[in-house]
């Protein structure tokens, strides 16, 4: 029973955070944006404008919500829901932090404790493409469906090298549950001698792997410079050209939240996820509660590096020519992850006793 | 002919594999992008903060009054015939006995109007002036919904008593006194 509160309420927590991050996302890509482009950004509606985000929510509630004529209705409701619901399930499987103790039981930090954990999120990641697509073919809109198609065309192909460069992840870690590959990253020693508990991260093992992934789950966010799906100067507004009020803002802010959630990813595949060095140390000394919640915060704060890491590739690089794109997914980025995984087979085969 | 060195040729030559990686080129813009966050921002917060103007920057127009508060136009016309846009008309009358204390002269603009819609800012009104009546300010025009609001009368143009503006850094530049 115990164990029902404690995962409703967990769920309700990450639900709340994420939205949270994905509404102080939108403020912190437009203060990114200005402290790059040496401008200031928003900074009226309250302190630094931290109030930002809730006019900016309240803006999209007020405004006319417009369905077309010729539009498809319930898809087109459709569309943004999926695109949002998907959004918010990826985070289920994620495991945030160190178990909780409670009368001597462990909770584990983590909604759904799956076996299959990685398949899943890749399950709900391609069904985000549905999100798209709907929305696209329901506003019968060229623009529109250009948008939705090269959305959903982007991120089929490179869902591939992200997948392959998967593999070699699950081949070192054997386990396709992501608590099984976050808690490996936390024990051992790095390349099996430097004696830095905690650290032993793939990012160290991957590094071709990693930057195959990062590359792809930009693809996947349809973040610049893949963002191409969206981009205002060729397609209109790309998918979301027909849609307004909060369907429009379900779309951007289901965008943000697959920032963070595809943030939080990374840090656990490369990044070691909840470890830190020094974790084991503290977990000693400290109430297991605590350290949860301090491992909860590493995760976290990796995870916001890499949102800010996406904002800052966004103001740094322009975007694909669409035949660059699918040319840089199909020649390179496939061929690069399957000979990664070649050289992980290799390299198990020779390292490991 | 080749008459500077500053043309560059361009070249489409194979590039080699560290620039076929992209990466290194990637991280060097990343780089620039990074160090500009901490770069001093050039926006301003406007209402707040205003820009330094240049001494001689030409604004909205002000009709002067002199020390005892009389206005200094005459209508003797001369700016709106120097007006290159045409913005300005006026009506002239004669000054009754008892008005002294509002008009310097024996004339006056019973009416003087400036369409800033045409205005175009040369300040040719400034320097067609004898009276030293008309001077161009720093401060800006503000915008309007309606176009009849931007013909700007005497109850916008002629300086309040309480609120005097300050033209002595125009006069220095032009009028050697």
């Amino acid at each position: 029973m115990f164990l029902l509160i404690f995962k409703i309420a967990l769920i309700v927590i990450l639900f709340l955070i994420s939205l949270g991050v994905a509404a102080y996302a939108t403020y912190g890509e437009r203060k990114v944006a200005a402290f790059m482009q040496d401008r200031i950004g928003p900074d009226r509606a309250g302190p630094f404008g931290l109030l930002q985000p809730i006019a900016d929510g309240v803006k999209m509630f007020m405004k006319e919500e417009i369905i077309p004529n010729v539009s498809d209705k319930l898809l087109f409701i459709l569309g943004p829901c999926i695109f949002m619901i998907t959004a918010l399930m990826t985070s289920a499987v994620i495991p945030w932090g160190t178990a909780m103790e409670f009368d001597g039981v462990k909770y584990g930090l983590q909604v759904a404790d799956i076996n299959i954990g990685i398949l899943y999120v890749f399950g709900v990641v391609s069904l985000g493409v549905y999100g798209i697509m709907i929305g696209g073919w329901a506003s019968n809109n060229k623009f529109a469906l250009l948008g939705a198609v090269r959305a959903s065309s982007q991120m089929i192909s490179y869902e591939l090298a992200m997948g392959m460069s998967l593999i070699a992840i699950i081949m070192m870690s054997g386990s396709l549950s992501l608590n099984d590959i976050v808690a490996q990253q936390g024990q051992g020693k790095l390349y099996g001698f430097i004696p830095v508990s905690g650290l032993n991260w793939n990012i160290f093992y991957q590094p071709l792997g990693f930057i195959i992934f990062l590359i792809c789950a930009f693809a996947e966010c349809n973040r610049t410079p893949f963002d191409l799906p969206e981009c205002e100067t060729e397609l209109v507004g790309g998918y979301h050209t027909e849609y307004s009020s909060m369907k429009l803002g379900l779309y951007l802010f289901a965008e943000y939240i697959n920032m963070f959630v595809s943030g939080a990813i990374i840090s656990c595949l490369y990044f070691g996820g909840y470890n830190f060095p020094g974790l084991e140390y503290l977990s000693t000394v400290l109430n297991p509660n605590l350290v949860s919640i301090i491992s909860f915060g590493a995760l976290f704060t990796k995870a916001i590096f890499f949102v800010f890491f996406f904002m800052w590739i966004r103001w740094t690089i322009p975007r694909f020519r669409y035949d660059q794109l699918m040319k840089l997914g199909w020649q390179v980025l496939l061929p690069l992850s399957i000979l990664n995984v070649l050289l992980t087979g290799g390299g198990l085969t020779i390292f490991s006793k | 002919m080749q008459l500077t060195n500053r043309s560059k040729v361009v070249s489409n030559k194979e590039m080699s594999f560290k620039e076929k990686l992209y990466i290194p080129a990637i991280l060097s813009g990343m780089g620039v992008t990074f160090k500009h966050m901490f770069k001093k921002s050039v926006s301003l917060r406007y209402p707040e903060v205003t820009r330094q103007f240049s001494p001689v920057y030409r604004g909205m127009h002000v009709l002067k009054r002199d020390a005892e508060g009389r206005e200094n136009c005459t209508a003797c016309g001369l700016c709106a015939v120097a007006c290159p846009a045409e913005a300005i008309t006026m009506d002239a009358a004669e000054r009754k006995k008892g008005e002294e204390h509002l008009y310097r002269e024996e004339k006056y603009a019973a009416k003087y109007e400036i369409n800033m819609l045409r205005c175009i800012f040369c300040g040719l009104c400034e320097e067609a002036c004898p009276k030293d009546a008309i001077y161009l300010t720093d401060r800006i025009v503000p915008t309007e919904y309606k176009r009849s609001n931007f013909i700007y009368g005497k109850d916008v143009l002629v300086e309040k008593m309480e609120d005097r503006i300050d033209i002595t850094k125009r006069k220095k530049e032009y009028h050697i006194d």
